[in-house]
């Protein structure tokens, strides 16, 4: 076939795709290793970087809503507590005075069945005290009589009992 | 009395154009099939007869004595070398016995400097949206204006055309390969549409060679079951009748990359110089048929420059999209 029979256009032509081919190549070459590579990355960086951030701001959301309810909870509990401590202290108040109430009342008790052993005591020997008493009365009285009336032995002794007698009726 | 004015204003305009329409007769077929080849000189302008073109250099090695022959246009060529009008004016060379052979010819010619014109135009381009990365980094702003625009296109060819159709797990070596196609055919095609720039992509030898890069791309890579699929394609009943149209479709998947970017792009530029050669030749039948082709291919030609504007990122868009869809195709994992 004779290829000059052809148009122009449709002719191989060596020279054409030889240049063609050096063209190509070179740039080619150099784009792909200096043109495209940057703007590929750049914009696969990027993407990469706006996901992230979106994840990081979602997180951040999480977090914030987390920290929200933990305070919230933190707050309901401290005011529980707060609660709590009163109601204890209101109680352990409570006690306390019933306590010293009691300690009271029974210390008083103590010392009123004290005080009154004591004047029992006193009493007896209060008591013991005026026998005693009365009985050197009464033998001072009886020595007094016997000084005065020793004639009649039976009379003056029916007398001294008699006093005697009075004086501890009196006494009693 | 303002519109007789016009009139009479536009057809004193339209004179001079008449009275060269009239000088030389316009061949329309002739003028396209000019203006799409290849030329060894840059034509800007023709005027009275006299053509005003830029020499381009010529790189041409001597059959008879080995010696490279280098300078500026073919208006004069050494002893022996002729320019071929048989062959689309080639540079031929006639050896002593009297026949004419075709010498090694690595000129630049028209389309070859535009070649070179496009390669610049993407290094400037591709290498200052790159130099803007250098200054940032991932956390600043994303880029506005002319950097944003090509980061929005290269991604959008690597997302929505490369990985989605090679697949996740194998896109990443070809990504810059279909990434230089995309962009040098879509650079070549606009550049194409300057007005005084020549045919790059309507020239067969151009969509050769990317059509043979892209069956390299894919053949070159495949694995173990895309040549079972090629060679042991089932039901084994049919085994000849499919291994022959499958090995014949390994050749015309880039056979049709070719013919489809190299039809397309000469079809525009045979449209557009077409309408333009009509305003000429409507120039020669009288004032009413001047004005009536004028304005109509005028319109026409409008909208088709329009058109091709599309037509070029579409073209580009469909070469690295079916590349993509064979490449994926060759690294398909075994299913089922």
């Amino acid at each position: 076939m004779d290829l000059n029979s052809l148009p122009a256009i449709l002719t191989p032509d060596l020279g054409l795709l030889f240049w063609m081919l050096l063209a190509f190549i070179i740039v080619f070459i150099v784009l792909a290793k200096f043109g495209f590579p940057a703007i590929i990355n750049m914009v696969e960086e990027r993407k990469a970087y706006i996901d992230e951030s979106l994840r990081k701001a979602h997180e951040a959301n999480e977090k914030l809503a987390n920290i929200k309810a933990e305070s919230e909870q933190l707050l309901r509990e401290a005011r529980e507590q707060s609660a709590q401590i009163v109601k204890d202290a209101a109680a352990a108040r409570d006690s306390m005075v019933s306590q010293a109430e009691l300690k009271a009342r029974e210390e008083s008790a103590r010392i009123i069945a004290e005080a009154k052993a004591q004047i029992e005591n006193e009493k007896q020997a209060a008591l013991n005290e005026i026998r005693g008493e009365v009985a050197r009365l009464s033998v001072g009285v009886a020595e007094k009589v016997l000084r005065k009336e020793l004639s009649s032995d039976a009379a003056q002794m029916e007398y001294v009992d008699k006093l005697l007698d009075e004086v501890s009726s009196k006494a009693k | 009395m303002n519109r007789i004015k016009s009139i009479l204003l536009s057809l004193f305009l339209l004179l001079p154009l008449s009275t060269w329409a009239e000088e030389a007769a316009i061949d329309i077929p002739e003028v396209v099939m000019e203006h799409l080849s290849d030329a060894y000189e840059w034509h800007l302008w023709s005027y009275a007869g006299q053509a005003y073109s830029i020499p381009l250099p010529v790189i041409v090695r001597s059959e008879r004595s080995g010696e490279w022959i280098c300078q500026m246009g073919a208006e004069e060529l050494p002893d022996g070398f002729f320019l071929n009008a048989e062959a689309h004016g080639k540079i031929y060379e006639r050896l002593s016995d009297g026949t004419t052979v075709r010498p090694l010819d690595i000129s630049l010619t028209k389309t070859a400097c535009q070649i070179w014109i496009v390669v610049l135009l993407m290094l400037a381009v591709f290498l200052c949206t790159a130099r803007w990365y250098k200054s940032r980094d991932e956390k600043s702003e994303a880029p506005s204006g002319f950097v944003g625009m090509i980061e929005m296109l290269t991604m959008t060819i690597h997302d929505d055309l490369i990985r989605s159709n090679i697949g996740e797990h194998a896109y990443k070596p070809f990504a810059k390969y279909l990434l230089t196609v995309f962009f040098f055919i879509f650079f070549t095609n606009l550049v194409g549409l300057i007005p005084f720039s020549g045919n790059v992509t309507g020239n067969i030898n151009i969509t050769f060679l990317l059509a043979l890069c892209t069956m390299f791309a894919v053949n070159g890579f495949a694995n173990r079951h895309y040549w079972q699929e090629v060679f042991l394609p089932r039901p084994f009943y049919l085994w000849p009748l499919l291994v022959i149209t499958e090995v014949i479709g390994v050749f015309t998947k880039p056979f049709a990359l070719m013919v489809r970017l190299f039809a397309n792009m000469m079809a525009g530029h045979a449209i557009l110089l077409s309408f333009t050669c009509i305003i000429l030749l409507g120039a020669t039948m009288g004032l009413g048929m001047a004005w009536g082709l004028g304005l109509f291919s005028g319109v026409m030609l409008l909208f088709m420059y329009c058109i091709e504007v599309l037509v070029a990122f579409i073209q580009a868009y469909v070469f690295t999209l079916l590349s993509a869809v064979f490449i994926g195709l060759a690294h398909r994992e075994h299913e089922e």
